[in-house]
Parts: structure tokens; C-alpha cells; sequence
């Protein structure tokens, strides 16, 4: 049985990088070179900040276990990280979307942790939050944009909204290793960040003449690894295609 | 940036596309300053729904490595350029009046480099 902290840090690190690597699948073929750019740079912030949080869940397991190590040697069962970060790219809009819904998370829990009770934790969600604040800036700017601007863009945001909400709420559920982190002041309750993400994102979502779905039906399953979807599997064959190949093969 | 002339391949966005097509955003140039105390220099253009887009796609494009401190957007078709074929008329006449260099007064070596 993992520590809930090992837990706790494998969820975040495993959010950005799963997200992380979905974005950069854009890498090349985005609809202009600027998104691309744009793209790619959020792309990177998220790895980086990967290799803080699953750095830092290595020291805390202790068994010599690194980032990399982490990162591309365990499989589906073993990763901790929302269902929202999984979903495919779809279209540039969903793609867009599923930021918006994930930064919007993103910034309040990170500017939650930056009052952690560990050090650590505090010193990273400090370092994140400035990214952060960029990428929910962005995203939200243009699912605005996109929202309300032509019919066509209109259909296709909202059609993402549909789309990805049931994979919104498992942000807010907490479990046995959220009681424990809340206990030792290091997270906070997953429910308790729910009021501000949707004044938030219904702020967003008029502006954007988009509608939010009356059905709060959510799935579950990433956080604890019990019930990840058959996309992740399929991703990370790509992302650990190489170390798969060629086990420990390095620079 | 975001030429669409770089591929020949068919059916690609690439490929000719005749007039420019309605859905192309407008180009803006960018300025950045570099550090406090210095100017704004133009570092290229790239193209933008509005002006809010525009800063953060420089932000993304120009400042990646830590170049500046300040993002001036400025829309292309909003800048009144001078004309390469009245370089005549506008330049040539400077050139015969070296008087205007202030080169011939004996500068005190107390003042410095100017």
C-alpha cells in the first residue's frame, strides 16, 4: 500500500503529464503556427512541472524511483491522473475545452497548495501557479472566442462541453487519501474548491454563450487508477513506446 | 508568420489558395522592450483575432526565452509607411549636407563618450 502522499503527488505529476502530452500531440498540426507555438509551450509547462511533482513522489516512496522512472515505466493500473487529462484532442475546440476546464481546476487547487503545511509542496504550487495563470487566460479567452463567434465554432464548443462534463466532477470527489491530506494541512478538500470553479466557469460560459449541461452525472476511476478509460492505454503506448523498446535506454 | 505558402503539397492548406481567404486573421507587428530604460524594437508580426490575442500570441512567439518586459501590438494596416520609390526624394538630399553632423566642434575630453 502506497503512503496517501506518494498517492497525492502521483495524481498531481500524472495530471500534467498525461495532460502535458496530449497537448503536445499538437505539436506540427495545429490550425496556425501561433496556436501551435502556444500550444507547445503549455505542453512543456506541464512536463516541467511533471518532473517536480513525480521527482518529489519519488523521494517520498523512496525506492529509488525518479521522474522518468515514473513517468515511463508503470502502466495504465498505475497511473493517478484525472479522466478530463485522458480525453482524446478532438477537434482544435475540444481540445481547447478540456484546458479551459482543466487550468480552470488547475489554478485554484494550485493556489491552494501554495498554503500547504509541506514546504515542498507549497514551493512548487508557487512555481506553477505563474504558468498556470497564463494557460486559464488563454484557454478561457478562447473558448470565448470560440463560443461566441461563428455557428459553426459555436456548435463545436458546445458540443465539447457535452462531451467532456461527465469527466468534470471526479475533480471534486474526494477519498481516503484526500482525508488524509487534508488532515495534515497539505491539500485541500477537493468539494471545497467546487463554489469558486463554477462561478468561474459560469462566468466564462455566459460570455461564451455556451450552455452547461443540467446533468451532473460524473465518472470516476482516474485519480485512484481503478477505472482509467481505453484512451489512456492507447497513449501511452505512444508515450512509452521507446522505453518499452529499449528499456532504459538513455542519452 | 503563418505564411500558407510553405508546402506544394496538394490539397493541403498549403496548396494555392487564390484571394486571401475570409477567415485569415489580421496581421499585427510586434514591438518588445527589453529591459526598463529602453525602447521598444520591432521583433517581427504574426497574426491575430484581436489585439488581446496578438500580446498573448507574442507573449508565446517572441518572449519564450526571456526577451523583454513589455509587448506593443500594433495592427499592420494601422502603419503609414514611407514609399521605397520616394527614397529619392525623401533621403538623397541629407546626403550633401555634412553640416548636419555635428562633427565639427571639439568635443572636451572631460564630457565622455556622446
Amino acid at each position: 500500500m502506497n503512503t496517501p502522499l506518494f498517492e497525492f503527488l502521483c495524481r498531481m505529476g500524472d495530471n500534467t503529464l498525461v495532460l502535458g502530452h496530449r497537448v503536445s500531440e499538437w505539436c506540427g498540426v495545429a490550425p496556425v503556427l501561433e496556436e501551435d507555438i502556444a500550444l507547445a509551450n503549455t505542453a512543456l509547462d506541464l512536463i516541467g512541472q511533471t518532473q517536480l511533482w513525480l521527482g518529489m513522489a519519488g523521494e517520498v516512496e523512496g525506492k529509488g524511483r525518479d521522474a522518468d522512472k515514473l513517468a515511463f515505466h508503470r502502466d495504465v493500473w498505475d497511473f493517478r491522473n484525472a479522466l478530463l487529462c485522458e480525453q482524446p484532442n478532438g477537434d482544435f475546440g475540444q481540445t481547447m475545452m478540456r484546458q479551459f476546464l482543466f487550468d480552470t481546476w488547475h489554478l485554484i487547487m494550485l493556489k491552494a497548495l501554495a498554503d500547504s503545511s509541506n514546504d515542498q509542496i507549497a514551493a512548487i504550487a508557487e512555481k506553477s501557479v505563474k504558468e498556470v495563470t497564463y494557460h486559464q487566460e488563454r484557454s478561457a479567452d478562447t473558448v470565448i472566442g470560440l463560443g461566441d463567434g461563428t455557428e459553426e465554432s459555436h456548435m463545436r464548443m458546445q458540443r465539447a462541453l457535452d462531451k467532456l462534463w461527465p469527466f468534470v466532477g471526479e475533480l471534486f470527489i474526494g477519498d481516503d487519501v484526500d482525508d488524509a491530506m487534508v488532515e495534515q494541512g497539505i491539500a485541500p478538500d477537493p468539494a471545497a474548491l467546487r463554489t469558486r470553479f463554477d462561478n468561474q466557469l459560469d462566468a466564462a460560459l455566459a460570455e461564451a454563450t455556451l450552455t452547461k449541461p443540467a446533468d451532473d452525472f460524473a465518472h470516476k476511476g482516474g485519480k485512484t487508477g481503478a477505472r482509467h478509460t481505453e484512451h489512456l492505454g492507447h497513449m501511452l503506448t505512444q508515450m512509452q513506446w521507446l522505453q518499452r523498446a529499449y528499456p532504459d535506454a538513455s542519452w | 508568420m503563418s505564411s500558407p505558402e510553405t508546402s506544394p503539397y496538394k490539397d493541403s492548406e498549403a496548396s494555392p489558395h487564390g484571394e486571401t481567404r475570409a477567415t485569415e486573421w489580421p496581421l499585427w507587428e510586434i514591438f518588445i522592450r527589453g529591459q526598463h530604460g529602453l525602447s521598444h524594437r520591432h521583433v517581427g508580426s504574426l497574426h491575430a483575432p484581436d489585439a488581446e490575442m496578438a500580446i498573448k500570441n507574442a507573449r508565446d512567439v517572441y518572449t519564450r526565452r526571456n526577451e523583454g518586459v513589455s509587448i506593443w501590438a500594433v495592427e499592420a494596416s494601422d502603419i503609414a509607411a514611407s514609399s521605397p520609390e520616394e527614397k529619392g526624394a525623401l533621403y538623397e538630399p541629407a546626403n550633401d549636407k555634412v553640416y548636419r553632423h555635428p562633427t565639427f566642434f571639439d568635443i572636451p575630453d572631460e564630457v565622455g563618450a556622446m
